[in-house]
């Protein structure tokens, strides 16, 4: 069982201080929903958590290594087909198989479509399923039902329990309701107050 | 890594140009020359190592601005760096990838265009060789220099200004041993130390592009 | 008091307000001496007549060209290992001074040159090495300008400063190998050191003095400009937090 702790974390994005004091857990098996209004700090505070940008202060377990980052862009090529984009995220996680992936989010059809002739919610339907095929038992997803269809959506939220099903956690960043029965966390209460030390006692 | 060098030498042949625009690039600086200093066969001899090195190496500047910038954009370089691969393969895939796609081709077809230049006899060999030495090198310290620019929105001309002063010694190196090669001379000096500039820039440049890419990527 | 609290931006502004015009004078008065010595109290050289005399401002300036790089280097090195703001700002500070240097020592020898050599400029290996030090410069400030957040930037300036200054030093041996295989050797340089007489080498030292501690004045003084800009930086992320 893994969880998630985080412990008094402070992140800024380009100088700017946004969250402080910020302190949570998700135990496996759990998920925790991020609300917070736009530029409130939940994408900052998720790349924190994957280890992209440091945090000015606080305490991250475990490290980047256990966690699957899904952001807004997907990372897909447009010339690769659906099964060679995830084949190579399955390559570079160390994991063989994308059929169990493409079942979930039921891509099948288009395994040998390349991605520029996907829709939207197409592309973000494969962008989800690397999340599987990276084998890691933390998800972090950033607005992941940005262009999903009702059905798409509601198919994401069984892969969801699936997921914490077989003990992995998750902490998603959205203003819908997936209908998983997970507390939500407001970042909005965690808003950083005071200047950062770096530049607050050092430069003015 | 291995995956990463397959995939972008797919998106290279599949998105077109990936191989020829630097090839077509080469060719067309080439053919350029004789109309800038005459066509007189002797001149064009006598200079003929120094521009084949100047256009190689200027046409393998045209893609590096595209070895990040692409991944950065469609979020593929966010989503490499929480890979277990360190970032330091990646940037040494990346560049090996570059290097296949175009120093490769433009150390294969620089004796054919030396036919063009009146390059005498011995020198396509030790073109051949110089060029097969010392592009990696380019590829490498290109790679470094896209790895910087990454973050910027129009990176292109900063990334050839702080990239092309970077480029010299191999450069002089390359074409000393090319120009004593057709002389006649004994290369293998010149040879010997591009290849150890080579050696040294696959070393330690894929730490510093590795560097460099962590910090755009905050 | 240590060291490294020399660096804190705060007592860093306190002694150099206090230290930067006795640089500037100390600056002003060594160069007045060294320059007026040299140009009108030496004799002329048996060679080279009073052509010689631009040596007074074409030795120091190309002196202080690569000691700036240097400078900049360790600068680099200290934000870089250390995290201290200031040394990172001092290197931005000094760049444009060492690109000044850097012309000045490349025009002042293509003035020697003309009468000397009977042409501006020849790729010699030290003039040669001097125009890549120019790019490198170039390259530097450029990358500076080009990015908004300045911590990004200083970091970014400090790992292309480490990797240029390796491949700085390769270029200025690559360069005497390039030249040493197409040209004769450097004899049309002059060894300042070797070929020179006490009555020119006194009047030099000081010039140089002088020029050393006219970049350290400027240093000083932009350092604690970028300082000022920095803050205010600071001031306006601080408002847009409120």
């Amino acid at each position: 069982m893994v969880t998630l702790a985080v412990e008094t974390l402070a992140v800024s994005r380009g100088g700017l201080p946004l969250l402080e004091g910020l302190s949570f857990g998700v135990a496996g098996g759990e998920a925790l929903i991020l609300r917070g209004p736009n530029g409130s700090g939940k994408t900052t505070l998720l790349r924190t958590l994957a280890g992209l940008q440091p945090a000015d202060a606080g305490h991250i377990a475990p490290g980047p290594e256990a966690l699957a980052y899904a952001a807004h862009a997907d990372g897909l090529k447009p010339t690769l087909t659906v099964a060679e984009n995830l084949s190579f995220w399955a390559a570079m996680f160390g994991a063989r198989a994308i059929d169990a992936a493409l079942d979930a989010f039921d891509l099948g059809p288009l395994r040998d479509r390349p991605a520029a002739s996907l829709s939207a919610g197409q592309k973000r339907r494969v962008g989800l399923a690397r999340l599987l095929v990276t084998g890691r038992p933390v998800w972090l997803l950033d607005e992941p039902t940005v262009s999903l269809d009702t059905a798409a959506t509601a198919a994401f939220a069984d892969v969801v329990r699936a997921h914490l099903a077989r003990g992995g956690a998750a902490l998603i960043a959205t203003h819908i309701d997936l209908g998983l029965d997970a507390p939500v966390l407001d970042v909005a209460r965690f808003r950083a107050t005071a200047p950062a030390d770096r530049f607050g006692a050092a430069w003015a | 890594m291995l995956a990463l060098f397959a995939r972008d030498l797919a998106l290279a042949i599949r998105a077109g140009g990936g191989f020829g625009l630097a090839l077509a690039f080469f060719l067309i600086l080439v053919t350029l020359v004789p109309f800038g200093v005459g066509p007189l066969p002797e001149l064009l001899s006598r200079i003929a190592p120094g521009i084949l090195w100047v256009g190689a190496l200027l046409a393998s500047l045209l893609s590096l601005d595209r070895i990040f910038a692409l991944d950065r954009e469609d979020g593929s370089l966010d989503l490499l760096a929480t890979a277990p691969i360190p970032l330091e393969a990646v940037a040494l895939a990346k560049a090996a990838a570059h290097w296949v796609t175009t120093g490769l081709p433009l150390t294969l077809a620089a004796p054919v265009l030396g036919v063009l230049l009146n390059l005498p006899a011995p020198g396509h060999l030790w073109l051949l060789v110089s060029l097969a030495l010392g592009t990696p090198a380019l590829s490498m310290i290109g790679t470094f220099g896209a790895a910087l620019t990454v973050g910027l929105k129009r990176g292109g001309l900063l990334l050839s200004l702080l990239v092309l002063p970077l480029y010299v010694p191999t450069l002089i190196f390359g074409a000393e041993a090319v120009a004593r090669g057709v002389a006649g001379q004994d290369a293998t000096t010149p040879l010997l130390l591009q290849g150890a500039i080579t050696a040294g820039a696959l070393a330690i440049l894929p730490f510093a592009a590795a560097a460099a890419l962590r910090i755009n990527l905050r | 008091m240590q060291f490294w609290e020399f660096a804190n931006p705060r007592v860093f502004m306190g002694w150099t307000a206090r230290v930067v015009p006795w640089t500037f004078g100390l600056a002003a008065a060594t160069l007045a001496v060294g320059l007026v010595w040299g140009f009108f109290f030496t004799p002329d050289d048996f060679r080279q007549g009073s052509t010689v005399k631009i040596i007074y401002l074409h030795v120091p300036s190309a002196f202080m060209a690569i000691n700036a790089w240097m400078m900049m280097l360790v600068a680099s090195l200290i934000w870089l290992i250390r995290r201290h703001h200031v040394s990172a700002l001092a290197a931005k500070a000094a760049a444009p001074v060492g690109i000044t240097m850097t012309l000045i020592a490349l025009f002042t020898g293509a003035i020697w040159g003309q009468p000397m050599w009977g042409t501006w400029w020849v790729w010699d290996p030290r003039l040669t090495s001097f125009l890549i030090l120019f790019l490198f410069y170039l390259g530097y400030i450029a990358l500076w300008t080009a990015i908004e957040d300045p911590d990004t930037a200083a970091d970014l300036t400090s790992v292309l400063c480490l990797v240029g200054s390796v491949f700085a030093l390769l270029s200025r041996y690559a360069v005497l190998f390039w030249n040493q295989g197409l040209h004769q050797g450097a004899s049309l340089s002059l060894d300042a050191e070797e070929n020179i007489s006490d009555v020119f080498w006194v009047p030099l030292v000081v010039s140089i003095t002088g020029f050393v501690l006219l970049f350290v004045a400027l240093v000083l003084y932009r350092t604690r400009t970028e300082i000022g800009a920095r803050r205010l930086y600071a001031l306006t992320l601080r408002e847009r937090m409120a």
